[in-house]
């Protein structure tokens, strides 16, 4: 890459001279010669100085000397001199448009377009100013040249083998060693195929790709540019019947003769199907290691969504020079080598981290999709179909399971919160396949905390997330105050799951919704949430009943906006009319009724806090007129009871005494 | 008990008009406090349980108000009560300023100075009349209150139409008025109310004249030694007694009374509790 940076710094200063218009070729480049002339002129790029020292005898040679500096770096022509730098990037689809064009859709060139700073541009493959026509051994491409040119970044080790999305291994230590570069490298024969031969020049394209050379649809192609006729010979050696028939079991060149490892080798045999079910459709195959059972059910991986596509595409470490071809293998399939871009995805994810740490818990694709009986998640009978996922999901995320012990978070009894949510019911029990399931949510492959920024249920990416279903919403929210988009501010704001919570949504025109949301909006509102508890409004709503204004009632729901914003439900514009909502007679007057009142405050409310106060007072002292009255009056009222009793007890003794002598008056009447 | 003994005659306190009257008071006042509370103290649990007990705080509003309208027709009812007096006592000024009168008068302070004597023991209990000062206190209390809780309560029943001439505060300003002079009437009435009139030792557990309209003359004689002379010496007394109810009568007084008693209690319990302990 080094070596790139430079060449691109030589390019980019190269010339530094205007060359007047009239003036000869030869005359105009030693102005620039003048100065890039010098072996010891340098520049300083991203604070490193490079040379910028252009070698006049080796461009005369190139396949360019006839042109003119300002030819290429047509930026300077008509400017001062000495000119600013840096200049701008040389665009060899001047001429060479064709080549720009096929770059430019390469993954080369797509990797520039996205800004990838691995990319390789023109210079890299073709150096500057001393490029000669490829059919010259000096060029840098001739085809002695190519595989050590496309090793500069594809060898074992190279930060674009090793972050980048290559699934072959070893690509150049095995092309050296195969029949192709042999004949190249050892025995100098120029029409071996190097790495252009097959993957093009400029139209480097990804194996998946149907356009690429090497997809399956083209590499016999491909492979027949040389080995014309070969097609005849395979047709000879499997009786021209399958190719026909069962055209997806016979396998690409690609298949047998595995790219970059081409060897000297006659195959007896093809790598069928046929070949592999010989011994695995046994349905008592067991691994000689731990057991396992082999066996392949041929019915179920023809129902599959890899009907189409061969054991040893998958399996790709068979030798079918073998008896038993897949005693070569070493490694799991890997599922990437054709779903490139999710693999890359699933690597990412906590998933994926986890099995890249060789944690026994971490999900593999199998755990998911299945093996031979993998489905689309379109098949109802897929575990990944929509009304499955959340099983699928449970069992490793349900209380208790795998993943749910070592999650430290705050999510608790997540399958069963959500089967019980607005999502699960719709999901579940009305069936609706539209509803979010996990994956909605969590994304299928590549599921990330929510602390991790470029998780789906980061705080920052919540709307987003909730908007790909509620869009309009996610619209509305994205102007309001609570958006980030609008606001700028340290305090935490508010996403989607603060009021309608993660995985127990409820339907917003429920009771329980309703009720809550005082709380929700009251734990960053404290203040104008308590003093809402103090008006009608709050005190009905505290009683259990929803039918008064609650928050969202006056400021909205998504769109809230500061009173003071016109736009703002509660603005002077706006205000009566949120009012006549509930009270329709409702005038200008009547919306000045203080709705977050609190009697505690002199300041704000001096009115009502004189009112509270006074009548404070006036209870305070009826209270301890009327108590002391009642307190001093007690001892009094206990002793005329007292009297009372000692006067009614003299009394029926009295009476007691008179009765004697005239025993036929009966005693009930006395009372 | 102090209900006397049936078969004696009894001296006639209060009209057919009165014990009515005091009926509906109870009724509306009862009516009005608790649905009123639920909502003053909504921050209660038990609120929440009695407004559903209630039917709702939807119904229990309706009930407010209908509590609201027949306390006003009590209230009404009462005056218009007054112009029978007046004819009673032949003048407005025969009425307001005999000495039946439920003014204040001259009379009430050397009685309330006297009264104060009585109960620091530095003399004898005052001989009483027709209606002592804190009868005539409660009398009063009354309308104050049906004017204060009553002109708030309809500001905040037609909130719409009474921001037509009054700022919108004003709505939050009744309220407070509303509710905290409805604590006070809740609070005096169900403590020294019920104390003055009802649970007075010497009458306890109840005095039920208020209901029954009697009360023994031997009652009458110690309670309103002044009102039994006047009566004795203008000669008006034996007109004034009149026969004990019957017996099934005087429970279902008693059940009313002590049902409305006991809420009473209740409430005032509830009050204390949502003031001292779950105040916010």
């Amino acid at each position: 890459m080094r070596l790139a940076l430079i060449s691109a710094f030589l390019f980019t200063f190269s010339l530094p001279l205007a060359a007047l218009p009239a003036a000869p070729q030869e005359e105009k480049d030693a102005v620039c010669l003048a100065c890039h002339g010098e072996k010891s002129l340098t520049a300083t790029r991203k604070g490193k100085s490079v040379s910028v020292y252009v070698d006049a005898k080796k461009f005369a040679a190139s396949a360019h000397g006839s042109l003119t500096c300002t030819s290429c770096h047509a930026d300077l022509e008509g400017k001062d001199l000495p000119h600013e730098a840096p200049l701008k990037k040389v665009d060899c689809g001047l001429c060479h448009d064709a080549q720009q064009q096929q770059h430019a859709k390469s993954l080369h060139g797509k990797a520039i377009a996205r800004g990838d700073p691995l990319a390789p541009s023109c210079v890299n493959c073709h150096g500057n100013h001393d490029i000669v026509s490829v059919k010259d051994p000096r060029s840098a491409v001739a085809p002695l040249k190519v595989p050590f040119v496309c090793a500069q970044c594809h060898r074992e080790g190279t930060p674009v083998q090793l972050n980048r999305n290559i699934h072959q291994g070893n690509i150049i230590e095995n092309f050296s060693e195969s029949i192709h570069g042999e004949g190249l490298l050892r025995k100098g024969l120029i029409v071996a195929p190097n790495c252009a031969s097959c993957h093009t020049a400029h139209s480097i394209l990804r194996h998946t790709d149907p356009a690429s050379s090497i997809s399956r649809r083209n590499i016999a192609a491909t492979c027949t540019k040389c080995h014309a006729q070969i097609e005849a010979v395979h047709r000879k050696v499997i009786r021209g019947e399958l190719w026909e028939k069962q055209e997806h079991v016979l396998p690409a060149c690609v298949d047998c003769h595995q790219p970059h490892k081409v060897r000297k080798v006659y195959y007896t045999q093809g790598m069928a199907d046929a070949d592999c079910l010989r011994c695995h459709a046994n349905e008592h195959l067991k691994a000689s290691k731990d057991g396992r059972t082999l066996a392949v059910h041929a019915a179920e991986l023809a129902g599959s969504r890899h009907a189409k596509v061969a054991c040893s595409q998958c399996h790709s470490q068979v030798n079918a020079s073998r008896v038993r071809p897949c005693e070569t293998i070493t490694q799991k399939v890997d599922c990437a080598a054709c779903h490139a871009e999710i693999g890359q995805q699933y690597q990412r994810s906590t998933h994926g981290q986890l099995l890249a740490k060789n944690d026994a818990n971490a999900p593999t694709c199998e755990e998911c999709h299945g093996t031979h009986a993998v489905l689309g998640k379109q098949n109802s009978q897929s575990l990944t179909f929509a009304t499955n996922v959340p099983t699928l999901c449970a069992r490793c995320h349900r209380e208790g399971q795998k993943a749910a012990v070592r999650y430290t978070g705050r999510q608790h009894e997540i399958i069963e919160h959500y089967t019980e949510s607005i999502h699960g019911k719709g999901l579940l029990k009305s069936g609706l396949t539209v509803t979010a399931t996990c994956t909605s949510c969590h994304t299928a492959h590549s599921a990330l905390p929510r602390t991790d920024p470029l998780s789906s249920v980061n705080e920052k990416n919540v709307p987003a997330t909730c908007g790909a279903c509620h869009h309009g919403i996610q619209e509305q929210f994205e102007q309001s105050i609570h958006s980030r988009k609008v606001s700028t501010t340290d305090k935490e704001l508010p996403v989607c799951k603060d009021c309608h919570s993660a995985h127990s949504i409820r339907r917003a025109d429920q009771d329980g919704f309703k009720l809550e949301i005082m709380d929700k909006c009251g734990r960053c509102h404290q203040e104008i949430a308590r003093t809402y508890f103090d008006t009608y409004h709050g005190k009905v709503s505290r009683l259990g009943y929803t039918k008064t204004a609650k928050c969202y009632d006056c400021h909205g729901a998504h769109d809230i906006l500061k009173v003071s914003d016109p736009r703002s439900h509660l603005s002077r514009d706006n205000v009566v009319k949120t009012c006549q909502q509930c009270h329709p007679d409702a005038t200008r007057r009547f919306a000045g009724y203080l709705t977050h009142a609190t009697h505690h405050d002199p300041e704000k409310y001096p009115f009502l806090f004189w009112t509270f106060w006074g009548m404070t007072a006036l209870l305070l002292g009826t209270f301890v007129i009327g108590g002391l009255h009642t307190l001093l009056w007690l001892p009094r009222a206990l002793q005329m009871r007292r009297e009372l009793r000692e006067a009614e007890a003299a009394e029926a003794a009295e009476l007691a005494a008179a009765a004697k002598p005239e025993p036929p008056k009966p005693p009930a009447a006395d009372n | 008990m102090t209900n006397g003994r049936p078969e004696e005659r009894q001296f006639v306190r209060f009209t057919r008009l009165n014990r009515t009257l005091h009926a509906c008071m109870i009724v509306s006042f009862m009516s009005l406090a608790l649905t009123g509370l639920t909502l003053k103290f909504s921050y209660t649990a038990w609120a929440a349980t009695l407004s559903r007990l209630l039917g709702g705080y939807e119904t229990a509003g309706y009930i407010h108000r209908a509590a609201a309208v027949m306390m006003f027709a009590t209230f009404l009812a009462h005056l218009k009560d007054l112009f029978r007096l007046k004819k009673e006592y032949g003048s407005w000024r025969g009425l307001i300023f005999g000495p039946n009168t439920m003014l204040p008068t001259r009379k009430d302070v050397t009685e309330f100075a006297a009264t104060m004597k009585w109960f620091v023991g530095l003399g004898p209990r005052p001989h009483y009349g027709r209606w002592t000062y804190w009868e005539k206190f409660d009398y009063f209390a009354v309308f104050w209150g049906i004017a204060i809780i009553g002109s708030t309560g309809l500001t905040l029943w037609f909130p719409v139409f009474f921001t037509r001439f009054l700022p919108g505060w004003a709505i939050n300003v009744a309220t407070i008025i509303h509710s905290d002079e409805a604590l006070l009437a809740t609070g005096f009435i169900f403590t020294v109310h019920f104390f003055n009139t009802h649970l007075r030792p010497e009458k306890f557990p109840m005095d039920t004249s208020i209901f029954t309209g009697r009360m023994p003359l031997a009652e009458l004689k110690r309670d309103k030694p002044l009102e039994y002379e006047t009566l004795v010496h203008s000669g008006k007394l034996e007109a004034s007694m009149a026969e004990a109810h019957p017996p099934i009568v005087l429970r279902t007084i008693r059940t009313f009374a002590w049902t409305a008693l006991a809420l009473g209690f209740c409430i005032v319990i509830w009050i204390i509790y949502a003031m001292l302990f779950a105040y916010q």
